[in-house]
């Protein structure tokens, strides 16, 4: 089948993007995330030395992201269908908070704090769907006005920030799950095996779900269908309301998901978890390929633009460069030239549209 | 009977006039605001006028905080309406070039020293320097959405990662103070007048937008580019260029907010100054009945927006909400107003009461 | 009934705000026939197709399927496809990001798992024996628009749909591609397949139809097999005209008085825009009023967008009043006393949410610049000197102008041209969808303007229209100037003629 596509595959790209299916602008970009993050990656391993080298700096990256991981996916799919949440970051805080309070205060057990999180996650997701879907109502505002809420009411929940005591929660939390075959030796000489958290369990359980969804079921290609041309996809048989529904369901669940992995992490609640999350999610998609005016991207270059902007950031810190400062303008750069390729790529395809009109 | 039935349709009409006028819902809401306010305690409306630590006099009472507090957001509204006008998106950076206007004033007023006894700059010089700057980064924004064909909301959303970064480094990261005292006139009180300085430089704003808008075609040029873009450019206008005109209007309301914002303080905290507060430009641009997907504008009902927002935010201070909570009322008053005002849910509705005309007739 | 009839429309009425659509339209199609649909716009060709694919509802009228008594219902595109109605338009619509597979598959089939693999065998099939040249994993943008269309058309046939709608899907193809559609059209009508074939190129009806229904102004015109239509008929049933009646408009004729010597007011030679067009030469004189004729898609409306610079100019020298212009942009035009009303009123003509006084000083705004704005009681006298000048009917100067009727919303916009007081006037299609009073207004507008020493370029689908009005008329057809009548020649035998390529 590879073979067989090679016309829509740009030229110059080797095996990867041929492999990955047809949908050749998905690639194209999915393919540039993929090669500048490792790029990346070699780099800082040429240049800054055996930090980056040892396996756990990339499982620690994989640690403290877990969250927007799972967060960025949800975003994932909701801009595939062309929309929009902003909602996510403060969905996080508010599940966090929640559990928190749930776990601290009620001594409640684990098993009913995840449903908690994804009953937060799901109200969410099913009033804004609604709203977006069935109203049709921008989801920008939408999602804004939920943001509001979450952050809001995180703070009703409880003001102050605070650590929880549960005991089986911190052995949750504190559960390490041996990377087979890899590990470093520390500096007192001893052989470490290399480890993830539970959370980044779950992030790679979402994203290997999330893209069968996307690749292998009629509900997964009808978002792409919606994203690519609405009024097509209504001239095509189908029910764009209900997907474009679904995709913010889906998105609120998963930040639902999300927000637990990342309460899992911190193991705190606070009205300030996660500020921004939202913007480092859409950022992440769009890193990843994902195109903001729909129908193109994949969470699996969502992961990968999710591990380019820590990168970035680990790579910025450990260059000396550890003034806060540098890696905000290094991620706003990164996204800037992205954005600025998907704008030529567009172009691109509007010109070869048209040449092949004329 | 003829007469009295003009008057009464006039009289409706009239009623007509006003619910329809875009001022209206805004203006009903603070009205309605200050019935509650009035109803919980009179107080509210109690000025009293005092003397600050330097022995000035100065007016001070919840009214007045409204009308202080609420400055920025009315100054940042302005810019906002024109953006979201001419672009059908919205600009979700302003937070952040609020930061960096504020850093860069602090910059050429400290010069190298972050904690100079006098300063190194006339402060006039520092604003328009500070004015250039965020006109600057309005206008990379504006060529982001007009040529590159980007959406507002993402295109901003480049600055909005970087500006509190810039903002730090333009001044190492390290956060000067100002103690020249002449420096706090912009953000509080000008000795002698117990009026808040800022009230006066929203004022100014004001009529100068206003001012504006009746000796130039900003208003005609940038609803017709909202509107429609293809017959505008028919008509010679260069909608993309119009475009950047509006994202460069708002980085001068940025640089003024800026000012304002250094000034109260006296110095800056670059991940706090002006947190969240695009949201709230956006809200209410939203809240004074302008469709956010551009096109015909009202300005006066933005500011009068932006005005609510305060007022509620004052209220709900007053009635010991805390600040991180507010959110989640504003939230509430959002959803409202959009499901009110969305078009599916007005069809319903007019659909509904034709139909119970019908019912009527046909009784 | 007869056995072979797949589809019957009866007696379709269907009312817009202002304009009756469709009057009392009848329409048959049968087993195994492409049958052309044809008229000019405004004909309500289009209004037709969208009521019976259930886009637009009707007023009255019936539907039968298959020969049966009763009629159906059609109130969605989906319900259409589910009886077997299939439409493939003129824009494309399928999504551009999917597989050629997944376009032909998409929304029709049970079940919540997506088979790549027997979608794709299963599409492979369809491809080949359709003898489409795609494959089934490649993107669908990444084909040509004519493959694009004949995936929409497979996908229409794999439906097992007894009626396929072509709404001018050869507008965007050539001649190559035209032969394989029509192979594939052929090719359906085999199987029995009844086509309906909306065009506007009268070879392509000759090609491969055989039967043709003319419709003009929402009317049934009649339907004819197409040996019993010769080509120069088919246009004057089209347009309106009988053959033999052409001597009755001469009188009408406006005479100008050409100065001996006098240069033209607006010269171009050689010009030509990204729009498509052959490069070609024009020039208009002072008084004169002339027109471009030709079907529609002839490239009448694009040769005129880029004498005024709406479409890209890509080369050719422009003068006014014999000296050397360079016309880039709109702004330029308007500058060197040009004036353009466009064809698409609605997507390039109307500010829709501004007033009518906006939109009536808006180009004349332009020109005098951004400081200098109207004050409003200008713009007051201005507005309503001109709702009076050109009887302009509106509640009131603050009506936002989407709420007007079209034929107001047009003389609006021709207030709006006035007001800057061109020395040359483009108007494309001032009179479509617009009530005859309306027309007969504008077209004496037009001469008198002329009379004032404007000149005017008058372009209309209505062939009386501009026999009545211009005193020259260039002739396109496929894209190019295919000539240039004046005088004698203006008659209606001779431009028909000259439109249809009488030597074919």
């Amino acid at each position: 089948m590879a073979k067989t596509d090679k016309k829509a595959v740009p030229a110059g790209k080797s095996g990867l993007a041929g492999r990955l299916q047809n949908a050749s602008d998905t690639n194209l970009l999915l393919t540039i995330t993929i090669v500048v993050f490792f790029l990346m990656y070699i780099g800082a391993i040429v240049f800054q030395g055996s930090g980056f080298l040892k396996p756990q700096t990339f499982f620690n990256i994989l640690n403290s992201q877990a969250a927007l991981i799972v967060l960025a996916c949800g975003m994932s799919l909701v801009m595939i269908t062309g929309g929009i949440d902003i909602s996510v970051g403060g969905i996080t805080a508010l599940v966090s908070m929640c559990c928190a309070v749930y776990l601290d205060y009620k001594g409640g057990n684990v098993f009913v704090s995840v449903l908690i999180a994804l009953a937060i996650g799901l109200a969410f997701g099913v009033f804004q769907g609604f709203l977006v879907a069935y109203l049709d109502i921008q989801p920008f505002i939408v999602t804004l006005a939920g943001m509001f809420f979450a952050r809001g009411m995180t703070t009703i929940v409880n003001t102050k920030p605070f650590n929880v005591e549960n005991e089986a929660f911190t052995a949750l939390k504190m559960t390490r799950v041996i990377v087979p075959g890899l590990g470093s030796v520390n500096r007192k000489g001893v052989y470490v095996n290399a480890y993830v958290e539970i959370g980044v369990l779950v992030a790679i359980l979402v994203v290997i779900v999330m893209f069968c969804m996307l690749r292998w079921t009629k509900l997964g290609r009808s978002f792409y269908a919606v994203g690519g041309n609405m009024q097509s996809a209504l001239m095509l048989g189908i029910n764009v309301k209900r997907t474009k529904f679904i995709s913010h369901v889906l998105c609120g669940l998963l930040a639902g998901i999300g927000g637990f992995v990342y309460f899992l992490h911190v193991g705190s609640g606070s009205a300030s978890h996660a500020t921004g999350a939202e913007m480092d999610a859409i950022a992440s998609s769009i890193i990843g390929g994902t195109m903001l005016t729909g129908g193109v991207g994949n969470v699996v270059g969502t992961l990968f633009g999710v591990l380019s902007l820590s990168t970035i950031q680990n790579i910025v810190s450990s260059a000396g460069l550890d003034q806060a400062w540098w890696t905000g303008i290094t991620r706003a750069v990164m996204l800037c030239l992205f954005l600025v390729i998907q704008s030529v790529v567009m172009s691109a395809r509007k010109k070869r549209m048209a040449e092949s009109k004329g | 009977m003829g007469k009295s039935e003009t008057a009464k349709a006039n009289n409706s009409n009239f009623l007509m006039k006003l619910v329809k006028n875009q001022c209206f819902i805004p203006l009903a809401a603070l009205l309605l605001l200050a019935v509650i306010n009035l109803l919980a305690d009179p107080g509210f409306f109690k000025i009293t006028l005092g003397y600050n630590a330097a022995g000035n006099p100065v007016l001070s009472g919840f009214l007045i905080t409204i009308l202080d507090s609420g400055s920025e957001l009315a100054i940042l509204a302005i810019g906002m309406t024109l953006v979201t006008a001419a672009s059908g998106g919205q600009d979700i950076s302003v937070g952040a070039a609020i930061a960096i206007a504020g850093s860069v004033i602090l910059r050429v007023l400290c010069g190298t020293n972050s904690r100079p006894e006098t300063l190194q700059a006339p402060i006039i010089v520092a604003f328009l320097v500070s004015c250039v700057v965020a006109m600057l980064f309005g206008a990379f924004n504006g060529v982001l959405v007009a040529y590159f064909k980007i959406q507002p909301m993402i295109a901003t959303l480049i600055l909005y990662t970087a500006g509190r970064s810039i903002a730090a480094w333009i001044n190492n990261n390290e956060l000067p103070v100002i103690s020249e005292p002449k420096f706090t006139y912009f953000g509080e009180f000008i000795p002698g007048i117990p009026v808040p300085t800022p009230v006066f430089i929203a004022l100014a704003c004001m009529i100068i937008i206003g001012v504006v808008l009746k000796v130039t075609n900003l208003r005609l040029y940038t609803q017709a580019v909202g509107i429609n873009q293809s017959s505008s450019r028919l008509n010679g206008l260069n909608p993309a260029l119009i475009k950047v005109l509006a994202f460069v209007i708002l980085g001068l309301c940025v640089a003024v907010v800026g000012l304002i914002k250094v000034s109260r303080i006296s110095t800056i905290n670059y991940s706090v100054i002006a947190k969240d507060i695009e949201m709230d430009a956006i809200l209410a641009v939203a809240l004074g009945g302008n469709a956010l997907s551009g096109g015909k504008f009202n300005m006066a009902a933005s500011i009068i927006g932006a005005y609510v927002i305060q007022f509620l935010t004052t209220t709900l201070y007053k009635f010991q909400v805390q600040s991180d909570a507010l959110p989640a009322y504003k939230a509430v008053v959002v959803i409202v107003l959009v499901v009110v005002s969305a078009p599916t849910v007005r069809e319903y509705f007019s659909s509904l009461t034709k139909k119970m005309k019908l019912s009527k007739e046909v009784a | 009934m007869e056995d072979n009839i797949v589809l019957k429309m009866r007696n379709i009425h269907k009312i817009f705000p202002g304009v009756r659509a469709l009057q009392g339209v009848d329409f048959t199609l049968r087993k195994g026939e492409i049958h052309a649909l044809m008229g000019e716009n405004g004909a309500g060709k289009s209004t037709l197709i969208k009521v019976l694919t259930g886009v637009y509802g009707k007023e009255e009228g019936e539907i039968f399927l298959d020969g049966n008594e009763g009629a159906v219902a059609i109130h969605s595109p989906q319900d259409a496809q589910k009886m077997g109605i299939s439409t493939v338009y003129q824009e494309i619509t399928l999504c551009p990001n999917l597989s050629v597979a997944e376009n032909m598959f998409i929304g029709r089939t049970e079940g919540a798992i997506q088979n790549w693999k027997k979608m794709n065998t299963d599409t492979e099939k369809i491809l080949q024996s359709l003898d489409i040249p795609a494959k089934p994993t490649q993107q669908l943008e990444s084909c040509s628009i004519a493959v694009q269309q004949m995936i929409a058309i497979a996908r229409a046939v794999d439906m097992e749909c007894k009626v396929l709608i072509l709404d001018e899907p050869t507008s965007s193809l050539d001649e190559q591609e035209v032969a394989k559609l029509f192979k594939l059209m052929r090719d359906l009508r085999s199987r029995g397949v009844g086509i309906i074939f909306v065009t506007h190129f009268l070879d392509q009806v000759y090609e491969v139809c055989d039967r043709i229904t003319v419709m003009r102004d929402g009317k049934l015109v009649g339907e004819y097999p197409i040996k019993d239509l010769p080509r120069v008929q088919l246009v004057s049933k089209m347009l309106g005209k009988e053959l033999d009646d052409l001597s009755d408009i001469k009188g009408d004729q406006q005479a100008f008085e050409k100065e001996a010597g006098a240069v033209p007011v607006f010269e171009a030679q050689g010009l030509v825009s990204d729009a498509g067009i052959k490069p070609f030469d024009f020039h208009i004189d002072k008084g004169e009023v002339n027109g471009f004729t030709g079907l529609l898609g002839s490239g009448r409306s694009e040769c005129v967008r880029s004498i005024f610079g709406a479409d890209r100019v890509l080369g050719g020298t422009v003068k006014m009043k014999g000296k050397n212009v360079k016309i880039s942009k709109p702004l330029d035009a308007m500058k060197n006393g040009i004036a353009y009303l466009p064809e698409d009123r609605k997507m390039d003509g109307i500010v829709g949410d501004l007033s009518v006084r906006d939109n009536i000083i808006l180009a004349q705004q332009v020109l005098k610049g951004f400081f200098k704005p109207f004050s409003k009681a200008e713009a007051n006298k201005v507005a309503d000197e001109y709702i009076k000048l050109l009887n302009i009917k509106t509640a009131s100067k603050d009506t936002p102008i989407k709420s007007l009727s079209g034929g107001n919303q047009q003389k609006v916009i021709l207030a709006r041209w006035l007001f800057t007081h061109p020395e040359y006037l483009i108007l494309d299609e001032p009179t479509r969808g617009i009530d005859v009073g309306t027309k007969v207004d504008i077209q004496k507008l037009v001469l008198k303007l002329a009379s004032e020493g404007m000149s005017v370029t008058f372009i209309s689908s209505e062939l009386d229209e501009m026999l009545r009005t211009c005193s020259r008329l260039v002739v396109m057809r496929d894209r190019k100037v295919v000539g240039e009548l004046t005088g004698q020649d203006l008659n209606q035998n001779k431009v028909m003629s000259t439109i249809a390529g009488g030597d074919k």
